[in-house]
């Protein structure tokens, strides 16, 4: 990684042996956090791949010692009993659902997205290209509603979820989050304000309604940081836990991977843990933050670079 | 990119056309309903009146499953003025949020000017941001398993390296919260340096240049020009991640809850408010008392948010 340096920033008296010294520990320094950051991830890949009777002897070898596939097999449901038993050391050990669970996650947080995204630009395009009476304090309404921790609204909202009979359900867990959240009207209306008016002037002057000038003019030229939305949205939808845990606390059929890993390790009281399977689990769980992280991993930094919030 | 809009402005010199036209230019009422109507629900729904509702539920003795809840005035806040478990609760908080935000913003600052001076990766960036992009559950996991008080990998390490005595990191009422503190700073600082580092950027490099000439060392530049001149980011990272570190409640919950742990333990060790709250509403079913210590919440967060904006002149900048 010490090759990646890129552009480097103006190097005040980088020609001194003091600075050079100086340079050389920075980089130690930063190759020391960046290990400590990912460490983990090869930990549990490592342990994922090993029996569970071999970190029982607390081997720590950096390589798994006895490498299997077969916790990654058991956790997506695709070994026998007998391998169960080979793999666990257990007759019977706890397990979840997890290709259940990993379905659930992605409806929830592709129908959270498709929604937030699409209706929070609308919010935007009225707030940035619009102009009506009380404009501005009603996003300033919307902005407050940063403000106010998650807690504060979580109890109510679940009144209204039992109210309406959506407890233990994908409209319970989908709703509060579907409509809009303050910070992606504001994400997204920050880019709409820069976007030149002459084009959409032009359409509207041919004729145009604004809802063709919105789909066909605005939301094209802003399609990356529509993308950019998309994959911070999905993210935290995917990450969300508190909600589906209060809102749908007895439904396997809803609940999330988060949920689901979490009722996974109170399961098993007592007996020793199944680290293999649990890491092999918590990867896979993690798995497609891992791919959308390596698909939009760029645009993802440069986002962190402009929104400095989230 | 900024957060002024140019054109609200220009449009209003511009010479207007007739009547009509603007009115289909810019909306008005009439089109914007449409485009708002969507999100007002939304907001209205599920942010505005839960929060007012939220108000009006700390006077009442809500509870989820027999009643609709009785106005009882103040009793919620009478009851939670007497309360030991909630001052303890807001205590064990606030160690938590100074011992996280203490060592995240230091390490922060430490990777944001070390990167600053570095590099400009994207993949070194990437690197960092990646703990900060995972479900807490995940974070709690990894952790719970590498601190694993007899074959962690983390804890025979430091046992390698001299630290002999008793390292049970999760079992340990002294050490719980200093632990799940660090296992937050892991997942948070690359995130907190990457918003410190975009503030860097705008210290123009000729700052550094001319105090090189005068044969600055680079620890002199960092205490003299990179310090005093990140203020104004660093208030804001700081109201940032301070507001959402005394939200913790995830990682608490996963790491003492699991294999049979009590949630907050060992012995209430790492009972935080969110979790105080939680189990006010979900275990004892006393919805307008979790109300109120919500409300308190909310406003301790809006006074320690004053309060540091004021100290560090958040507004100002010394770059004029």
């Amino acid at each position: 990684m010490s090759t990646t340096s890129g552009n480097m920033a103006g190097t005040a008296g980088s020609g001194t042996i003091g600075a050079r010294v100086g340079r050389l520990t920075a980089w130690v320094i930063l190759a020391l956090i960046i290990f400590i950051s990912l460490f983990p991830f090869y930990w549990a890949l490592r342990t994922g791949l090993t029996f569970n009777r071999a970190l029982l002897t607390g081997d720590q070898s950096i390589l798994p010692p006895d490498l299997t596939w077969l916790n990654f097999k058991r956790v997506l449901g695709l070994a026998s009993d007998a391998e169960m038993v080979q793999a666990t050391g257990f007759e019977n050990s706890a397990s979840f659902d997890y290709l259940l669970a990993l379905r659930n996650s992605m409806i929830i947080a592709t129908v959270i997205t498709i929604g937030q995204v699409f209706f929070s630009a609308m919010a935007a395009y009225a707030f940035s290209r619009l102009r009506f009476k009380g404009r501005d304090q009603l996003f300033f309404l919307y902005l407050t509603g940063l403000m106010v921790p998650p807690i504060f609204a979580l109890i109510p909202n679940l009144i209204l979820m039992k109210n309406l009979g959506w407890l233990n359900s994908f409209q319970g867990v989908i709703a509060p989050f579907f409509l809009m959240t303050p910070f992606a009207v504001f994400f997204l209306r920050q880019f709409f304000l820069g976007i030149n008016r002459s084009l959409e002037e032009a359409a509207i002057i041919d004729g145009a309604g604004h809802f063709t000038v919105f789909r066909r003019v605005i939301l094209p030229i802003a399609a990356p940081q529509m993308v950019t939305l998309a994959v911070l949205t999905y993210v935290t939808a995917w990450n969300e836990f508190l909600w589906p845990l209060v809102v749908a606390p007895q439904e396997e059929n809803v609940q999330p991977l988060t949920v689901a890993l979490n009722a996974f390790t109170t399961q098993v009281p007592g007996t020793q843990p199944d680290w293999s399977g649990l890491m092999a689990g918590t990867l896979l769980a993690a798995l497609p933050v891992l791919v959308i992280f390596i698909a939009f991993g760029r645009r993802l930094v440069d986002s962190i670079q402009f929104s400095g919030i989230k | 990119m900024t957060a002024v809009s140019p054109d609200v402005g220009a449009s209003e010199t511009r010479p207007k056309p007739s009547g009509k036209k603007v009115q289909n230019l810019t909306g008005g009422w009439p089109v914007a309903f449409w485009f708002l109507l969507p999100s007002m629900v939304g907001f209205l729904v599920f942010f505005l009146l839960p929060t007012i509702r939220g108000f009006y539920l700390s006077f009442t003795d809500w509870n989820l499953i027999g009643n609709n809840g009785k106005f009882i005035g103040l009793e919620n806040y009478e009851k939670l003025a007497g309360d030991d478990q909630f001052y303890a609760s807001m205590w064990r908080t606030l160690k938590y949020v100074v011992i996280n935000i203490g060592s995240q913003t230091v390490i922060a600052v430490l990777i944001a000017s070390m990167m600053d001076r570095l590099t400009r990766s994207s993949v070194i960036r990437g690197a960092l941001l990646l703990p900060w992009l995972m479900p807490n559950v995940v974070v709690a996991l990894l952790w719970l398993w590498m601190l694993d008080g007899s074959i962690g990998v983390v804890t025979e390490f430091l046992k390698f390296i001299g630290f002999s005595d008793d390292l049970a990191f999760f079992t340990d009422t002294g050490k719980v919260i200093p632990t799940i503190a660090a296992i937050n700073t892991w997942k948070y600082m690359g995130y907190t340096a990457l918003l410190m580092f975009a503030g860097l950027q705008t210290i123009p490099g000729t700052v550094y240049e001319a105090a090189a000439m005068d044969g600055a060392t680079e620890f002199q530049m960092f205490r003299k020009i990179t310090l005093p001149l990140m203020r104004p980011v660093l208030a804001l990272v700081l109201v940032i991640t301070m507001i959402g570190s005394f939200q913790v409640f995830d990682t608490v919950l996963v790491a003492t809850g699991g294999f049979g742990g009590q949630p907050g333990g060992p012995v209430n060790a790492s009972k935080v408010i969110y979790l105080y709250i939680y189990q006010n509403a979900f275990n004892f079913n006393d919805l307008g008392y979790a109300a109120a210590l919500s409300v308190i919440l909310v406003l301790i967060l809006i006074i320690v948010t004053f309060f540091q904006l004021k100290l560090l002149r958040a507004g100002e900048s010394d770059l004029a």
